[in-house]
């Protein structure tokens, strides 16, 4: 699957179920950085009952604490960061409605569940290519918990950033299909 | 007797922050090439491709290669007839791994305090150790270590009978537990022998080894090249995505140990292995 595929943000529960394992996606549009910290007080704030801080529902969100932004630049360096750490928050909040994830690395046997149930995907960008990355960002703010400084929530507008597809929304998950494809015995 | 102010070592400090964090080192960014070329997956070649353009923007820019700007780990070997004046050493440190943070906009990625976890605001402290050389010279290492990796980190308190084959298993193990979250291609650092804490600190000073080096034990050589073959073989490949190259390389490091124990530590380090060197000696400083 070489061709790629261009794709707005945020996009609709049908979109993600067409995206299929190993697609190539260049995404622009909005999408929403936020990591370890912000997704607890996410998971705290749905468990009291309460409204998020933002609406994330048919969003992506993409697991990033970027660096500071230097002056005269939209971005500084801001690849994604490891998804599992935050394994235990994501069914809950793919179950809220949210659409997509951006991260990288292995996820739950219980996240690729929800990402089925709820027809929503898994993105793999680079992981250690912030500077690439950052180049596709055009525009990033806080607009939630600016106390957590890089754990902050960003709002995020992306120009055909580069991803690749790695757990559709039927389950089939590129962690373990592309390593078993090379795997000696 | 030299003697060495500290305001010379906060200002090499900040400096060093800065440009590990901009310029890969040159045997790494060779390295990431060299694989490039044996790569079969696809995938894993525009992967590592990526990587080679994201090492030249980092350095044009003057961007940080990877958001994760790390914990700031310092080797300081200071010569025995060197003295070091005008206040603490390891106050000087900080110093400059504060500066260097805030003047090269990099991350501030630590929390005071592990469990109520508030940020410094300046990624200090670092973690700094100290050597004692024979000499006059003063020699500081900073590389800023990056958590995707660092939560990898394997120790195994084996027993003498696991012998070679129990070593070489646990090693093997570490990596394919770790997958693709230390950002492969990686490289891999062991440490065997010592106590837990060492083993631990042999693995993480392995890391720092030229890449394409070996270990002058023939014995421990071979092990090494052996123990790349299989960590290729486990089929991750750049990004995770699956492909050949797992690794960079493999550096292994040995220290005597006690008869009842066999220590092994894999300390993994993503293909993002950032390290800065300063040496000073006196009127040559460089």
């Amino acid at each position: 699957m070489s061709e790629v595929l261009r794709l707005e943000a945020p996009f609709s529960e049908a979109a993600a179920r067409s995206l299929e394992v190993g697609q190539r996606v260049l995404l622009s549009g909005v999408i929403y950085g936020a990591r370890d910290q912000a997704h607890r007080r996410f998971i705290d704030a749905l468990e009291r009952g309460e409204e998020l801080p933002l609406d994330l529902c048919g969003q992506v969100i993409y697991y990033v604490g970027p660096t500071p932004v230097p002056p005269g630049r939209a971005c500084g360096s801001a690849g994604p960061t490891t998804g599992g750490r935050m394994d235990r928050y994501t069914p809950q909040l793919i179950a809220y409605g949210v659409r997509g994830l951006i991260g990288k690395g292995k996820r739950s046997p219980e996240v690729v569940a929800a990402l089925k149930e709820h027809g929503a995907v898994y993105l793999a960008a680079t992981g250690g290519a912030g500077a690439l990355l950052g180049r596709r960002i055009r525009e990033m703010r806080v607009v939630a918990y600016p106390d957590l400084g890089p754990e902050a929530v960003y709002r995020i507008v992306v120009e055909e950033f580069p991803v690749t597809v790695a757990i559709d929304s039927r389950g089939q998950n590129l962690y373990e299909l592309g390593p078993a494809r090379y795997r000696k015995a | 007797m030299r003697e060495l102010n500290v305001e010379l070592v906060t200002a090499q400090v900040a400096r060093l922050c800065q440009e590990a964090n901009f310029d890969l080192p040159p045997d790494v960014e060779a390295a990431l090439q060299e694989v490039g070329k044996r790569e079969e997956s696809p995938t894993g070649r525009r992967i590592l491709g990526e990587l080679c353009e994201n090492a030249r923007l980092a350095r044009s820019d003057r961007i940080p290669l990877c958001q994760d700007t790390g914990l700031v780990l310092v080797f300081v070997e200071i010569g025995q007839e060197v003295r070091v004046t005008g206040g603490s050493l390891s106050e000087a440190v900080n110093r400059g791994v504060a500066k260097g943070y805030t003047e090269g906009y990099l991350r501030k990625s630590v929390v005071a305090d592990p469990l109520r976890r508030v940020n410094t605001g300046d990624n200090t402290p670092a973690v700094i150790y100290y050597d004692i050389v024979p000499g006059d010279a003063f020699r500081l290492t900073v590389m800023p270590k990056g958590f995707g990796s660092e939560n990898c980190t394997a120790l195994g308190m084996l027993k003498p009978a696991d012998g070679l084959e129990g070593v070489k298993r646990f090693i093997i193990e570490a990596v394919d537990r770790a997958g693709p979250n230390p950002c492969p291609p990686v490289v891999v650092g062991v440490g065997i022998g010592g106590t837990a804490d060492k083993a631990l600190l042999l693995a993480k000073r392995a890391l720092l080894r030229p890449l394409g080096s070996r270990h002058a034990d023939p014995f421990i050589a071979g092990l090494e090249g052996e123990l790349e073959e299989q960590v290729n073989a486990l089929g991750y490949g750049p990004g995770g995505l699956g492909g050949r190259m797992t690794a960079l390389a493999v550096h292994i490091e040995t220290f005597p140990t006690h008869i009842a124990g066999l220590p092994v530590a894999v300390s993994l380090n993503c293909h993002a292995l950032r390290h800065k060197t300063w040496v000073w000696e006196g009127e040559k400083s460089e």
